[in-house]
């Protein structure tokens, strides 16, 4: 996931200790003492204890910031083996090492998803992978995890489920839960635990030995249809946001089912900003703070958590390399692969080189992405309870068909296409005119058990696009497909009653009806127009 | 491999793939399809209503030039009279070139036209002359932004002139791809707040104005011109080269050769980009000056002027904006514009600006690329 640190680790290898130019009698900027191993910005010189005060400060500052991870929570470190991941990893570690006031408070355990069948690799190549992967994670002492990606395919639909989670987030809940951590510290100090050691001296056994409730190794059936799923999609653009996707829905998972309800994952600030501005390419403008902000509670029950967004790559490189932090290289999707291939390629190109010609590219992208709101956009509102998107599980930021924006322009596009040509056509096909109809055509694409159409009618704008290269949405995880027919099934049930139901808000369908000659007319309009332009032109 | 036959006709043979759909499509088919799309955005986000006189910003480029001729096509149906405005930004072998291109087209549509000058607009100031003036003054990056808002004043002024009561400009997909990276880039959250949308409705006193070719990608417009046989003028402005937005459109051209959906998904993603409350502007005020709209106490065009009339031209831009509020302009001088700008200059800022200003010139010239639309989309006013 981050090859672009490793060039700065590669560099750095050659001499082991970087020696300070000695031609500069420069002395590191914060102690004034100490011989300067490393220049983060320009004139910045650290000496090697302060740089690791500096880095290490960083990590717990992001977490105090926040204040969403609460004492003796247990926390799911999802470790890809990369430069960043790893040195989120070994934070934690020296964090919890720590004397008892500065120590991190929350139980870690960490994940490694091996992903290998997904870049074609053999099962050899896959076990000698495993091999280097297993010792670094025993070395943690955590409990942890490795699960293997083919696990999609044994899933539940549940997975797809945004499990509600009580608001927990305020201040006070986090004060009072601080507190009750420490009274309860306090008593199994009494009582003569060892609580230090906890990280170490205690790691669960079921989870160390045998990823719990996962089979060791996948079978080679989903190896198959894995390999197979990933191999019909015809760009490296959506095979990447695929497994971006199950990935993330896998670690939920095994997130869920052991009971953490945070999971960390060390995407870089750098990262962050080459994400955001290819999230931006993608459409998914109206998610790009949850896909780049610090917590993205999507999930409800597992929140997802940023702790490393402060860190450039290469502070990352430079502490890994100054402190020995273990990593390992994964060929990821796109290893390889030429820069034109993917819009991720092409955007993590285009924004490492515009770095290099202007140094605050990165900073610039990431702190405007801090001016992100996760709320929809005025206007585009489709209420807190609107459905989610299948896939990605955002509320969906699909527009009605037939109005003026860019997904009304694509998907209208058909439809005013048809229309000069097929003058006096009375139906235009499906969506054409108003709710009315357009509910009779979902009912009738859900009857028909058309998989295809009814999946797509629940993905956001993004997803949609993505789904478009593949020829065929069969081989998606059977968890997929299945939930899909839940919901189209749900929905069509609760449009058939309906008109049984008595609300007592009329905001609601002032709304629908205030809104539907908005959209119905232009498209009315736009009929007549079209006859007349098939006559005209 | 025989041509396959139009899918929408089934009769002639096509003659296109529609960058967009992928869809095979004969020329009339394609053609109609293309005006239909743009009559739905019309219509859809009812940006120009019925008795509408509507000012069509034109450069002579190929979007002005295709959004005129679909427009005057579209005219009779919508209802609206329509309104040639052209500016006359005064750079030397560029734009009167290209107002040649407009003033035939305008003839052979029988449009009226009316063009306005920068010089005669802003006390003499000429594109040519502002160009000289910022390339004494260190970085000579800033030719773009002066011409993108003094072009959007004197847009304005001539729309006013016609009594014109809507504005449209032919900015397409592209440009609105490539304004939502650029501001990411920069970090603009102002702009990204504000952007978006198809146009703005008119706060203040200012005139509505609208992009109906917005969900049309450049490619679109290209193959419509091409079908069209409509000739256009496509030289790139001889002061473009220096300007960020290069970097943004080539990242775009890149992405669209990755996922042909890419420009318009930019533009879904600026539709939908939502900041927080604190990014968004102030609701703008109005000029001391000139009265027209403003964030500031001045119009951005009357500070870009007042720099360039004091012999500052980067006043106005960037950290120099703060040394602006700090020191109020000199009260009451509007007047003191009009004269030779050169002369308002020392004598060793016109040797640098000299050298400054041949090589991108040079660089201008062989550059066959073909976007002279102005480039600024959001409102700076």
């Amino acid at each position: 996931m981050c090859q672009a640190g490793e060039d700065y680790a590669g560099s750095a290898q050659r001499e082991p200790p970087p020696v300070p130019r000695p031609s500069r009698e420069q002395k590191c900027v914060k102690c004034a003492e100490g011989l300067p191993v490393v220049v983060i910005r320009a004139g910045d010189a650290f000496c090697r204890s302060c740089f690791k005060a500096f880095y290490v400060h960083k990590f717990r500052a992001m977490l105090g910031k926040n204040r969403l991870i609460f004492p003796g929570e247990k926390v799911l470190l999802a470790w890809s083996g990369g430069p960043s991941s790893s040195s989120m990893v070994w934070q934690v570690l020296e964090g919890l090492s720590q004397d008892s006031a500065k120590r991190l408070r929350f139980v870690p355990g960490v994940i490694y998803v091996d992903e290998g069948a997904v870049y074609g690799q053999s099962l050899k190549d896959r076990e000698k992978t495993l091999a280097e992967v297993k010792p670094i994670l025993q070395s943690t002492g955590f409990p942890w995890h490795v699960v293997a990606l083919e696990e999609v395919f044994s899933l539940p639909p549940s997975v797809l489920c945004c499990a509600s989670q009580e608001s927990a987030g305020t201040e006070e809940a986090y004060k009072t839960a601080v507190d009750s951590f420490l009274q309860q510290q306090h008593v199994l100090e009494v009582k003569g635990y060892a609580t230090p050691a906890q990280g170490e001296d205690q790691p669960h056994p079921p989870h160390s030995q045998e990823p719990l409730g996962m089979a060791g190794s996948p079978t080679a059936a989903q190896t198959e249809a894995l390999s197979r799923l990933f191999s019909s999609i015809r760009t490296l653009t959506a095979k990447e946001e695929l497994l971006q996707t199950l990935r993330t829905h896998l670690i939920v998972h095994v997130a869920r089912t052991h009971g953490y309800c945070k999971v960390m994952t060390g995407e870089s600030c750098t990262r962050l900003a080459i994400k955001l501005m290819t999230n931006l390419a993608l459409g998914r403008g109206a998610f790009l703070a949850w896909d780049t902000g610090f917590s993205d509670e999507r999930h409800g029950d597992v929140v997802l958590v940023r702790p490393m967004r402060d860190y450039t790559l290469k502070e990352v490189a430079f502490y890994n390399h100054l402190f020995g932090v273990p990593s390992v290289f994964t060929p990821a999707i796109d290893t390889k692969a030429p820069e034109k291939a993917s819009i991720h390629r092409l955007m993590e190109a285009f924004i490492l080189r515009l770095q290099t010609l202007f140094p605050s590219t990165v900073s610039t992208v990431y702190r405007t992405s801090e001016k992100l709101v996760k709320a929809p956009r005025d206007g585009c509102a489709t209420g807190p309870s609107g459905p989610n998107c299948l896939l990605c599980m955002c509320t969906l930021d699909i527009d009605t068909a037939d109005s003026a924006t860019a997904f009304g322009a694509q998907s209208s596009s058909h439809l005013s296409q048809m229309l000069p040509a097929e003058a006096g056509m009375p139906t235009p096909p499906c969506c054409g005119a108003g709710e009315g109809q357009a509910q009779s055509c979902h009912r009738g694409v859900s009857r028909r058990g058309d998989v295809q159409a009814c999946i797509i009618e629940q993905l956001c704008y993004g997803c949609r696009v993505n789904m478009k290269d593949l020829p065929s949405l069969d081989p998606l995880p059977p968890y997929v497909l299945a939930e899909a027919q839940l919901r189209s099934q749900r929905a069509w049930v609760s449009r058939e009653i309906q008109e049984y139901l008595i609300t007592d808000d009329d905001e609601e369908e002032e709304e629908e009806s205030g809104a539907e000659p908005g959209h119905t007319q232009p498209c009315k309009a736009i009929k007549q127009e079209g006859e007349n332009t098939g006559i005209g032109l | 491999m025989p041509a396959p036959t139009c899918s929408s006709c089934h009769a002639a043979r096509a003659a296109l793939r529609r960058p967009r759909s992928g869809q095979a499509l004969c020329g009339s088919c394609f053609c109609a399809a293309f005006e239909a799309e743009v009559l739905h955005t019309v219509l859809a986000g009812r940006l120009l209503p019925p008795g509408a006189v509507v000012a069509v910003g034109a450069s002579g480029g190929k979007d002005s030039t295709v959004l005129a001729h679909v427009l005057r096509e579209l005219a009779p149906r919508l209802g609206i009279t329509l309104h040639l405005v052209a500016v006359d930004e005064g750079i030397g072998g560029y734009r009167d070139a290209a107002l040649e291109a407009v003033s035939s087209q305008a003839a052979r549509w029988e449009l009226p036209l009316t063009i306005v000058a920068y010089a005669d607009l802003f006390g003499g100031w000429t594109m040519d002359a502002v160009a000289r003036s910022t390339a004494g003054s260190g970085r000579s990056r800033s030719c773009c932004t002066f011409c993108g808002v003094l072009r959007r004043r004197a847009l304005e002024e001539g729309a006013r002139l016609v009594g014109a009561t809507h504005i449209v400009t032919g900015h397409n997909a592209d440009d609105m791809a490539e304004t939502v990276l650029m501001n990411f880039l920069r970090g603009d959250a102002g702009r990204l707040a504000r952007g978006g949308g198809l146009g703005s409705a008119g706060e203040g006193c200012a005139l509505p104005r609208c992009r109906p070719l917005q969900f049309a990608s450049q490619k679109e417009v290209v193959l419509y011109a091409h079908f069209r046989r409509l000739r256009y003028f496509s030289e790139e402005c001889v002061y473009a080269p220096e300007a960020f937005r290069g970097h943004a459109r080539d990242l775009l051209k890149r992405l669209e050769a990755a996922r042909p959906s890419a420009v318009l998904d930019l533009v879904h993603s600026a539709e939908r980009l939502a900041l927080a409350p604190a990014a968004r502007p102030p609701p703008p005020g109005t000029c001391s000056r000139c009265g027209a709209l403003a964030s500031h106490t001045l119009c951005q065009a009357c500070a870009l002027l007042d720099g360039l009339n004091r012999g500052l031209p980067r006043l106005a831009i960037g950290k120099g904006r703060r040394v602006l509020q700090a020191k109020p302009p000199l009260a009451g001088n509007p007047s003191q514009a009009i004269g030779d700008p050169v002369a308002l200059q020392g004598p060793c800022t016109c040797e640098q600006s000299r050298d400054g200003a041949s090589p991108c010139r040079d660089g201008g010239d062989c550059a066959g690329a073909t976007c002279v639309v102005p480039s600024d989309l959001s409102a700076t006013e």
